[in-house]
């Protein structure tokens, strides 16, 4: 049996924490980054609340090489795939760098960088338009960008299916090491927090009009009406296990170990939603039955239709109220494309000190099945967690992460059940 | 437009600003002969400056011309100031 690819370095840059440690710390003492909006004036706007990086100064991170050329997001990018290689030791020129790739994901590219090359093209005309423009604003520019930083020359590319791409991202980076690379950047940064990406956002209906932090984003809860869009996300390094060890990686902080997708039917079809499905396919491909879930890191969309259906999926595969659900998203904001591998970066770390990340500010509402922790992080071993994202349109990715070196174990069990 | 022409000061602004200043380079140092590639510029970068010049100096640089113009001298006597 080929082990299951392991995650040697993670690098998260967070609305509550520039860093991996200060985003952990931050989940677990239940601070948030959700404030009002302070990259451009929100104020006439019908949502002001996001979350976003606090005290990120580019120029502190990057060459100034970079700068002309990349968007807000894309910096934030390069600084947390810089963050996750250093965890994870990776010396340049360590490896060949054909076996080396780069697989985000992303949902709109750089938009501040676009917004602002449009203004020029319709108030001062196209030749005033950047050169920087044909790659900054484009959905594969933070792995081209990385790419290109760090001399990884192998298979690479971009997801594009919103919430859902930070999984499917991790998922076609398994894909590349089962082909032979020895190690893929991947995870998702993502953030459009200037006025054309808050109006694109805003034509979805599912953002928060409340205007205050503690009360704006409150999945599960009665008073759900939306989220807080935020910026951010991680950036992991996934190895293949065997290489890992080889190379002596300083730490392997958990195994992907199943993984699976659906897609919705058709609105008004009648049909059961495919989160199940998705559910129930990532287990089934890790090995793992369902009561050896510890914890499951939800979507936790904040809109009543779409709670209901991800709690009735947790408690259709579970059990009701069967395995404990958090959002420690509650503190961050929803980060797009970033969302899911900050969720990931969050259970890696549960499963290294055995402690789960509350959901705050949310009062669970009856008629959802599921127990949500909340309050203080609990205190409990965890050696597999799962992580839900869902993408506008009908995306459904699931993730089983499993703790480092209990692969036999695990599917020796799954085969008894 | 408070000037028209381009010396090597303007050059070496206009780089810092759309370009930047690649690490161990000294731009402030002789970089007339130097080419771009060697003072960590790629093409695109190239052609960022040149579409700098002609917003900030009304100076039109013919982007043909542009990819075999190797070094700041050589560009500099594109744009007819050098």
């Amino acid at each position: 049996m080929i082990s299951p690819p392991v995650v040697t370095g993670i690098g998260a840059v967070a609305p509550n924490g520039l860093g991996t440690a200060e985003y952990w710390d931050a989940i677990c003492a239940g601070t948030s980054g959700i404030r009002p909006v302070s990259r451009f004036d929100a104020s006439g706007y019908p949502s002001k609340l996001a979350g976003e990086v606090a005290g990120f100064v580019a120029e502190q991170h990057l060459p100034s090489r970079l700068l002309p050329q990349t968007d807000h997001m894309t910096r934030l990018a390069l600084t947390a795939a810089d963050l996750a290689l250093a965890d994870a030791g990776v010396q340049a020129g360590e490896l060949p760098p054909l076996d080396l790739g780069v697989v985000t994901a992303s949902s709109a590219g750089g938009f501040e960088f676009g917004q602002r090359e449009l203004e020029r093209n319709w108030s001062r005309g196209n030749e005033y338009v950047s050169a920087y423009q044909s790659f900054a604003w484009f959905y594969a520019v933070n792995t081209g960008q990385i790419s290109i930083r760090h001399g990884f020359k192998g298979p690479s590319g971009v997801l594009v299916s919103d919430q859902a791409g930070g999984l499917d991202a991790i998922a076609q980076a398994r894909r590349q090491l089962r082909r032979g690379s020895a190690m893929i950047v991947t995870g998702g940064v993502d953030g459009s927090i200037c006025p054309w990406g808050w109006v694109a956002q805003l034509a979805s209906g599912r953002l928060s009009a409340s205007d205050d932090p503690t009360a704006a984003y409150l999945p599960f809860d009665a008073r759900a009406a939306g989220h807080v869009p935020g910026e951010g996300g991680a950036i992991l390094i996934l190895e293949d296990a065997e290489a890992a060890r080889e190379r002596h990686a300083a730490h392997v902080y958990g195994q992907i170990a199943g993984y699976a997708a659906t897609f919705d039917p058709k609105p008004g079809s009648g049909r059961e939603p495919g989160l199940r499905r998705a559910i129930e396919g990532a287990l089934a491909d890790a090995g793992v039955a369902s009561d050896d879930v510890d914890v499951v890191f939800a979507d936790a969309a904040a809109i009543p239709a779409l709670d209901h259906i991800e709690a009735e999926a947790i408690a259709a595969v579970f059990g009701a109220g069967g395995v404990p659900v958090t959002a420690p998203k509650t503190m961050t904001g929803r980060l797009y494309a970033g969302a899911a591998s900050l969720d990931v970066a969050a259970a890696l770390l549960a499963i290294r000190d055995d402690l789960v990340p509350p959901t705050v500010n949310v009062r669970p509402a009856r008629g959802y099945p599921i127990e949500i922790v909340t309050g203080s992080p609990h205190r409990m071993p965890v050696r597999v967690a799962v992580v839900i994202a869902r993408g506008h349109g009908g995306f459904n990715s699931v993730l089983v992460i499993r703790a480092a070196g209990t692969a036999v174990e695990a599917t020796s069990k799954a085969i008894e059940n | 437009m408070s000037v028209s022409t381009v010396g090597l000061a303007e050059l070496r602004q206009i780089l810092r600003d759309s370009a930047g200043v690649e690490a161990g380079v000294d731009l402030d140092g002789e970089i007339l002969d130097i080419t771009f590639e060697d003072l960590g510029y790629d093409s695109i970068a190239v052609l960022e400056t040149a579409a700098r010049i002609t917003q900030e100096y009304g100076l039109p640089v013919d982007d043909d011309t542009l990819t075999v113009t190797s070094t700041p001298r050589e560009l500099l006597a594109l744009i007819g100031t050098g």
